[in-house]
């Protein structure tokens, strides 16, 4: 019975907050273009990068910033569905649900189904230019197993924190607490180059940096040739758990504050 | 001085000390025009300093090649902050108010500037300072980060004559907020992180040879990189100069249709 209730109230959340993102262009177009927009800016504008001494990525500089661009966008679509949280509170639709809802915990697990699908539509949408752009694949089927699962994780540890913050704050004015800590995480991990090409402060600050585990990681997946795999699902698995017990502080704040 | 003149200087140093005032009193709007930059420079910095290795490439510092970039961020940020400010005095009724008096549309226009240009300059000054602070060279001198202030300043104006256009056409701060994913394009659609001719993507270098902005981004480089590069500074002084004053008449223009339909 609980089991079934939790069930329905996340595909309820879930069905509502998919049905916006794909009948609003506001919200479809940025998650879409922006992921699109950047993988062609720094794989097309920057390819030259690919020829600089010691730089031996051996799928290319596209498949190179693919990753990151993917990785990104996993990210900012948690990011994205923790701003229609806030939205739905300041809307009081968030009261109405969560008046509505037995069981409570079921609302961020639809949120959180709502950024994996947006998230799958870009991803698909990313690939496809990718690989029209000549985009090379050198890692075989588990290998892509392993890079979009490490994925995933990222996005569901991304929606996990943007929805605590949106519960704590329960107004949009709380978007750049979202996705500030994101954007300086993923920038000041190896962008635009392997991590033994960077130098000075950003190699330091890179080198204990988890983001750069997922994304290390996710190049030798798309390379073929696996490494720090181990590490970084721990990362991302560590940042599920850490940031659950974080959206559950912040479900019981917005249900104190109700 | 002529009456009408001096009622003219009157408005618009009113509207330019509220304008200033205004965009003081916004830390939320000015602290991002200030630190965004920085961070990216910093971080492009870091990451690309190996670009310098490719044959070809004109500086051994990426931060002085990267330091034109942040005056055209700063500028992005004006076109943000003055259109804000505009569409949130027609969506208060505020400019309502103003057309009841005997108020001039260029001074309306040019007061709203100042907060732009206020920011432009404290931008400038700190981009310089950070610059100079961590390194970068300046090959063309003293008489050059002159030049390059006066450069930023005629990007603003530019820049925040579009916000200004943007807003008096919408009558609304969100359409003007809408535009700054546009202008991003354009900016990283240029040559900002690479010179044009070390891009090896055909349809990326194309675009960014016509890409206007990479020309007023090569024009501030070449006073840091290279000296006094006369073709560099025309075009991109020129550039700077038509995107000013199409947008000003512009939003002239604009101001003139909302004024006659209000």
């Amino acid at each position: 019975m609980s089991r079934a209730s939790s069930r329905s109230v996340a595909l309820a959340v879930a069905w509502r907050a998919i049905h916006n993102f794909l009948t609003n262009p506001a919200f479809l177009v940025p998650s879409i273009v922006f992921p699109l927009f950047f993988f062609t800016a720094f794989a097309g504008g920057l390819s030259t990068i690919g020829n600089v001494p010691n730089f031996d990525f051996r799928s290319g500089y596209t498949a190179f910033q693919f990753v990151f661009v993917l990785l990104q966008s996993a990210a900012f679509g948690g990011v994205f569905t923790g701003f229609a949280v806030a939205a739905d509170f300041e809307g009081g639709v968030a009261r109405r649900i969560m008046l509505a809802a037995p069981r409570r915990g079921g609302i961020v697990v639809g949120y959180a189904l709502a950024a994996l699908t947006r998230a799958l539509i870009t991803w698909a949408l990313l690939t496809i230019v990718a690989l029209i752009a000549g985009m090379r694949i050198d890692g075989d089927g588990v290998d892509l197993f392993g890079l979009y699962g490490l994925a995933l994780i990222v996005n569901v540890a991304a929606t996990l924190w943007a929805t605590g913050v949106a519960m704590r704050i329960r107004s949009i004015q709380g978007g750049p607490l979202m996705q500030i800590p994101v954007f300086l995480i993923l920038f000041l991990a190896p962008v635009y180059v392997p991590l033994k090409l960077l130098t000075g402060w950003i190699h330091a600050v890179a080198s204990v940096n988890p983001a750069t585990a997922l994304i290390q990681a996710a190049r030798g997946f798309i390379s073929g040739s696996p490494a720090h795999v181990a590490l970084a699902f721990a990362v991302a698995v560590g940042l599920v758990a850490l940031f659950a017990l974080w959206a559950r502080g912040g479900l019981r704040r917005a249900e104190a504050s109700s | 001085m002529s009456p009408r003149r001096r009622l003219l200087g009157t408005q618009v140093r009113t509207l330019a000390r509220r304008s200033v005032v205004r965009t003081l009193r916004q830390p939320a709007q000015l602290v991002p025009a200030f630190i965004f930059p920085l961070f990216l420079l910093a971080v492009n910095t870091g990451g690309l300093q190996r670009a310098t290795r490719i044959p070809g490439f004109p500086t051994h510092s990426y931060l002085t090649f990267a330091l034109a970039i942040p005056f055209m961020q700063g500028a992005l940020f004006s076109v943000m902050n003055a259109g804000t400010d505009l569409a949130r005095d027609i969506e208060s009724g505020f400019l309502n108010r103003l057309a009841l008096t005997p108020l001039r549309g260029p001074a309306l226009l040019a007061g709203l500037l100042a907060g732009a240009i206020v920011t432009a300059l404290a931008q400038a000054t700190t981009y310089i300072l950070v610059g100079l602070v961590a390194g970068a060279s300046f090959a063309a001198g003293a008489a050059g980060v002159a030049v390059i202030f006066a450069l930023a300043i005629l990007i603003t104006l530019g820049f925040g004559a579009i916000g200004l256009f943007a807003a008096l056409r919408t009558g609304s701060g969100e359409a003007v907020q809408g535009l700054f994913p546009v202008l991003f394009v354009t900016l990283f659609l240029s040559s900002m992180s690479l010179p044009r001719n070390l891009i090896h993507t055909v349809w990326f270098r194309e675009v960014a040879t016509y890409n206007p902005v990479s020309y007023l981004i090569e024009a501030i480089r070449s006073l840091l990189i290279t000296g006094w590069n006369a073709q560099a500074l025309e075009l991109g002084f020129g550039l700077a100069a038509a995107i000013a004053l199409a947008a000003m008449v512009a939003a002239s223009v604009a101001l003139r249709n909302r004024l006659e339909r209000t």
